[in-house]
């Protein structure tokens, strides 16, 4: 029986090659417009996301319970964790971790001052949490803790009228609300995606930071990179059970609640997205089913009156529309494919959108071809297109042979 | 016992406000191996009947019995399942299915009713030849003439074996020579296979074939006729 279905379903789809060949092209276009549009806004998005991670914050942040609402140097934690903290942030799910001096500041040329983020980092662990050791265009980055040379940002130096070598001054308060400042030699300039960055932001070894603000042993952040920024959810609990409730501990979603808000919508819009496309389609697979009934309604009222039940009509229509599915869909994961396989080296925006980088977008978008996406791209148009194939299935299944026969 | 008995069939047709009677109060047995004849001027009711008894159309009133079983309050599905066990149908417009050869269209019945393959083929290839068609086993519909499509049909009705074939007009469309050959094929399988038919037809040459000649006139019975046949 099986067979028979089959082997109608599939001769009757080429009775009509020329409508046959338009649908699954149809369905081609479809799939490939849904994987491949969704290749460009995930890798859009997706370099955004991984790029604001690198900044600064990482996947996870621990910091000293008050210091989110009130940055004041003196909300500080231990710069060592120690006990189950230390077990679990040097645990298989976390890539690195950074703890991190960060105090509001005032830097100072002998022409301009301005006010920045006073980071103290430990180059060895910092590089591998975030984007700054691999963006230096001037100098070098800091040897260690100890370094006590200052590396400040392409923009601010413009800003300060300063440069390599040269000396600045940068101003905070210590623990006591006392004025501090000292002077420091810039050894190193970075470039960043973005002049806020650029400008907002200077760097000096951890050690040097704590003597300077004195603060030894004490520092306000330790920022944690996972596997993924998607796949946090195992980590970011560990780390916060382990942490205990003298610490707070935050995933990058809610220290960016701009972006973990943008992700969500992005995986909402990529539903809707595949939605309008499948709708747009259904109406040329309908249609063509219902075409493809009605030139041969005669035929199934003889299928009947031959005794064929009429759930095996439906059966057979419903082959029918599966095989259309499947080889368009197959058909539109291959161009697809082969269509985002050359641009997996980037396409250059820069010359169409020199404004992305205001917005902390890459110039650079690398399209991500996810095999989820893909596999929710074929499940959407196969199982709503089986749905949707429903409606002249079941009205052919209904026909009363005596009447289908005498139809021309 | 009668293989086909029907008790006061009313059947009516509404053709916007003109109603059609096509059955009024017919009773009619036929019992198993009868060769019997529908005759009827265009509108009496042989192909209403026809249909009722196959199961085709449901009477607005009255019953049907195939094989001692009612069927005309059965469901879809049950006589779809009566339909394709018991009876074979001729159809006046041969009614081959385009995309399947010769052989898969006779083959077609055999293959819902569940038949195994090796079977089918030896049944397929041996009415081929009493039908006179071989060779042209893999030839599609469209590439046949009438004659060979009816056939092919008729080849379809009977390879099942069924208990009772209905034809209806099953030599309108065939040449006097085609016709002749068909009513021959039908007789025997008659005395062969003590299947009974039943033919709508006013076609005189397939009448001198009949054993009872049924003459229908708006949608009764006007005469039931035992004859000789040729």
């Amino acid at each position: 029986m099986i067979a028979i279905i089959f082997r109608l379903a599939w001769r009757n789809l080429w009775r009509n090659n020329r409508r046959t060949l338009i649908m699954l092209v149809t369905i081609a276009v479809g799939i490939w417009a849904m994987i491949f549009m969704t290749a460009l806004m995930r890798g859009m998005v997706n370099k955004m996301v991984r790029d604001a991670v690198k900044v600064l914050p990482g996947h996870v942040q621990i910091h000293h319970p008050d210091y989110l609402d009130d940055p004041n140097i003196v909300n500080s934690i231990e710069e060592h964790p120690d006990g189950i903290l230390l077990q679990v942030l040097n645990g298989p799910d976390i890539v690195a971790w950074s703890s991190r001096v960060r105090v509001a500041a005032i830097i100072s040329s002998a022409r301009e001052s301005r006010s920045i983020t006073l980071l103290g980092v430990d180059p060895a662990t910092e590089s591998e949490v975030s984007f700054v050791a691999g963006k230096i265009v001037q100098g070098s980055f800091l040897n260690d803790g100890d370094d006590d040379g200052i590396i400040v940002g392409r923009k601010l130096t413009e800003t300060l009228e300063t440069g390599l070598g040269k000396r600045i001054v940068i101003m905070s308060q210590d623990p006591d609300n006392e004025i501090v400042d000292r002077g420091f030699r810039i050894t190193g300039v970075f470039d960043a995606n973005t002049e806020a960055l650029e400008e907002g932001y200077v760097f000096t070894g951890v050690t040097a930071a704590q003597n300077f603000l004195g603060i030894p042993g004490r520092v306000h952040e330790v920022a944690i990179v996972g596997r993924g920024f998607r796949q946090i959810d195992g980590m970011y609990q560990a780390v916060k059970n382990a942490a205990g409730p003298n610490f707070s501990v935050l995933p990058w979603t809610e220290l960016n609640s701009y972006l973990g808000t943008m992700l969500g919508v992005m995986d909402g819009f990529v539903l809707v997205w595949f939605m309008v496309v499948f709708l747009a389609l259904s109406f040329g697979l309908v249609n063509t089913l219902v075409m493809a009934i009605f030139e041969r309604v005669r035929e199934i009222g003889l299928m009947l009156a031959l005794g064929v039940k009429p759930m095996i009509i439906l059966a057979q229509i419903i082959v029918e529309s599966v095989c259309l599915l499947f080889f368009g869909a197959l058909t539109g994961n291959l161009v697809a494919w082969l269509t985002i396989r050359p641009l997996q080296d980037g396409i250059d925006l820069s010359s169409y959108a020199e404004g992305l980088e205001m917005f902390g977008y890459s110039t650079i978008l690398y399209p991500e071809m996810t095999v989820e996406d893909v596999f929710t791209a074929n499940v959407v148009v196969l199982s709503l297109g089986i749905i949707a194939s429903l409606f002249p299935a079941i009205r052919a299944s209904r026909y009363q042979p005596v009447e289908a026969l005498i139809k021309v | 016992m009668s293989d086909i008995r029907c008790v006061n069939l009313c059947r009516t047709f509404h053709q916007g406000d003109i109603t059609v009677t096509g059955l009024d109060h017919v009773s009619i047995d036929i019992k198993k191996g009868e060769f019997v004849c529908l005759v009827a001027p265009s509108g009496g009711g042989k192909t209403t009947l026809l249909n009722a008894i196959g199961g085709l159309d449901k009477p607005d009133s009255g019953e049907v019995w195939i094989a001692g079983k009612r069927i005309d309050n059965m469901g879809k599905s049950a006589l779809a399942e009566m339909r394709l066990n018991n009876i074979g149908f001729v159809f006046q417009a041969y009614n081959l299915i385009p995309v399947l050869t010769a052989r898969e269209n006779i083959e077609f019945v055999m293959e819902v009713q569940g038949i195994p393959a090796a079977d089918r083929h030896r049944r397929s290839a041996a009415i081929l030849t009493e039908v006179g068609l071989e060779g042209l086993e893999d030839r599609r519909p469209a590439k046949m003439s009438g004659g060979q499509q009816q056939r092919v049909a008729v080849a379809r009705a009977i390879v099942a074996k069924p208990e009772i074939v209905l034809a209806d007009e099953p030599t309108a469309n065939l040449d006097s020579s085609s016709a002749e050959q068909l009513m021959d094929l039908f007789v025997s399988l008659n005395k062969n296979h003590n299947t009974t038919f039943v033919i709508a037809t006013h076609d005189q040459r397939v009448m001198e074939y009949a054993r009872r000649i049924v003459k229908m006139l708006d949608g009764r019975i006007d005469q039931d006729i035992p004859q000789d046949p040729r």
